[in-house]
């Protein structure tokens, strides 16, 4: 076995290194003219972030909000018998990729802010995402006000210590690894509520019945598609294609076919 | 890097003083616990051995960060609530008193019998013997595995980073998080394990000299 895997692996990297190299060349022209030509969007989303883009492991396709929003937008745009390609992208790779031309455009649980801003043009938001908080279903916890004096748990490298201290000052921060770690110390009372992005929360409330997320969004860090700088046409053109879904209803069925189920999840700010 | 440590000078000394602190009440409390258990080992009842024999067993094969684990999600379900400076300090506990008996218990076997026969024959009981002849000698050849223990002890709070103990590793973690320095902070932590560990490894030595002489 480690022989085959040997054997597959030089050849793929050599693939890879002409891929990346090919595709580099395209970064420069216009990206909205080479995908009306080619009639394909490759977009570049999640394959680990459930009820967003996860792998399902019997079908080996990506399945989420986000590929199914990938596909109405490439039809909305190119016509019925456009194609979609997927990419799958991490936190670290989505904007190199976006960058070397790899992908024509990026929807994958990304925050809209002035750092990355500089790197990519953003669409307008499609996702109100923001820091909420998962608590036991007995939990008498209402918002985010209520956990002055009490103790979070949260994840390090987040920035939820900021975002719990604008509201509750007083409240006690424990920041673990990641979110099984999190979770764990939830359920062994370590804490009386778990914070992070309720879309990360709505994940984790499917998984883990007896968890309701509470308080609505207390901190706005809304999802964007972004394309590489620059590529304004593109931009244009999906968000209007965004428009076209919210208003002919498509955006609003897609939220509610993910999203409908988890208990606290308000769909109020999010549909349109 | 300076900036670094002015900037969260705080955080440092808090995870520097909790450090401490779990690593002094680990330390003493493995160190009564280790040499309980070597004397059940060694002890001539049966029962006694066997319980020291699982003891060991099971608190020296297990990572400590499963034993820590445990104390921290586990525990707090069904018995008894436990944070995480609690649950790690616990933890390292069990796991250091685990390698301390078997390293008093060596030192114990390392007593010729002939000793115990001599002060059982002068008219002490096992328990006088053990504690005026054997345990005397066998602190003394105990003492580098010992120092070794101590040292491995303060490294291994950084466990309490896990649990969110607020030692020196998770401030150290935080601080990497948020000022992206990961080189810098850690290199810091580094420094403050070491003014921990290089005095009591000399201690250690110290004592070694002190009491062979």
């Amino acid at each position: 076995m480690k022989k085959i895997k040997r054997f597959l692996f030089l050849p793929l990297l050599i693939l890879l290194a002409f891929t990346l190299t090919a595709c580099g060349q395209h970064a420069s022209s216009n990206v909205y003219q080479k995908v009306k030509e080619s009639k394909t969007i490759v977009w570049g989303v999640r394959a680990d972030t459930r009820l967003f883009g996860l792998t399902n492991i019997k079908t080996g396709h990506i399945e989420g909000f986000e590929i199914d929003l990938a596909k109405a937008l490439t039809k909305q745009m190119l016509g019925k018998d456009a194609k979609t390609d997927f990419v799958t992208t991490t936190a670290n790779t989505r904007i190199p990729l976006l960058k070397n031309g790899n992908v024509d455009a990026v929807l994958a649980t990304m925050t809209i802010t002035p750092e990355r801003a500089k790197q990519v043009t953003f669409s307008k938001p499609y996702f109100p995402a923001g820091s909420s908080l998962l608590v036991p279903n007995n939990s008498k916890i209402k918002n985010v006000k209520d956990l002055e004096g009490k103790t979070v748990l949260a994840v390090k490298g987040t920035t939820a210590v900021d975002d719990v201290h604008k509201y509750a000052p007083k409240a006690r921060i424990l920041q673990y690894d990641d979110y099984g770690q999190a979770m764990s110390a939830l359920k062994a009372n370590q804490g009386v509520a778990l914070t992070t992005d309720n879309g990360l929360l709505a994940g984790i409330a499917q998984e883990n019945p007896g968890y309701k997320l509470v308080g609505g969004v207390y901190s706005n860090a809304p999802y964007g598609i972004a394309v590489n700088k620059g590529q304004k046409q593109m931009a244009d053109h999906i968000d209007q294609a965004l428009n076209e879904l919210q208003k002919n209803g498509t955006y609003d069925r897609l939220i509610k076919k993910w999203f409908a189920g988890i208990p606290g999840f308000s769909l109020k700010g999010v549909l349109k | 890097m300076w900036q670094i440590i002015t900037n969260n000078w705080g955080s440092f000394l808090t995870g520097f003083w909790n450090t401490i602190l779990s690593s002094i009440i680990a330390l003493v409390f493995s160190l009564i616990l280790g040499v309980i258990f070597a004397l059940l080992e060694v002890a001539p009842s049966k029962f006694g051995q066997v319980i020291a024999k699982i003891y060991i067993a099971i608190f020296r094969n297990i990572p400590l960060l499963v034993i820590v684990m445990i104390f921290y999600l586990i525990v707090p379900r069904y018995i008894v609530k436990l944070s995480g400076f609690q649950a790690g300090t616990i933890g390292l506990t069990l796991y250091t008193s685990a390698f301390i008996a078997e390293t008093v218990r060596a030192g114990i076997n390392s007593i010729g019998t002939g000793q115990m026969e001599g002060a059982r024959s002068n008219g002490m009981t096992y328990v006088q013997a053990m504690r005026y002849v054997i345990l005397p000698q066998a602190m003394k050849i105990v003492i580098p595995p010992l120092g070794n223990q101590f040292v491995n002890l303060v490294k291994n709070s950084s466990v309490l980073a896990f649990v969110a103990g607020f030692d020196l590793m998770y401030q150290a973690q935080l601080i990497a998080f948020s000022t992206f320095q990961t080189i810098d902070t850690y290199i810091i932590v580094g420094l403050f394990y070491l003014i921990l560990t290089l005095p009591l490894s000399y201690y250690m030595r110290h004592l070694e000299k002190k009491l062979v002489n």
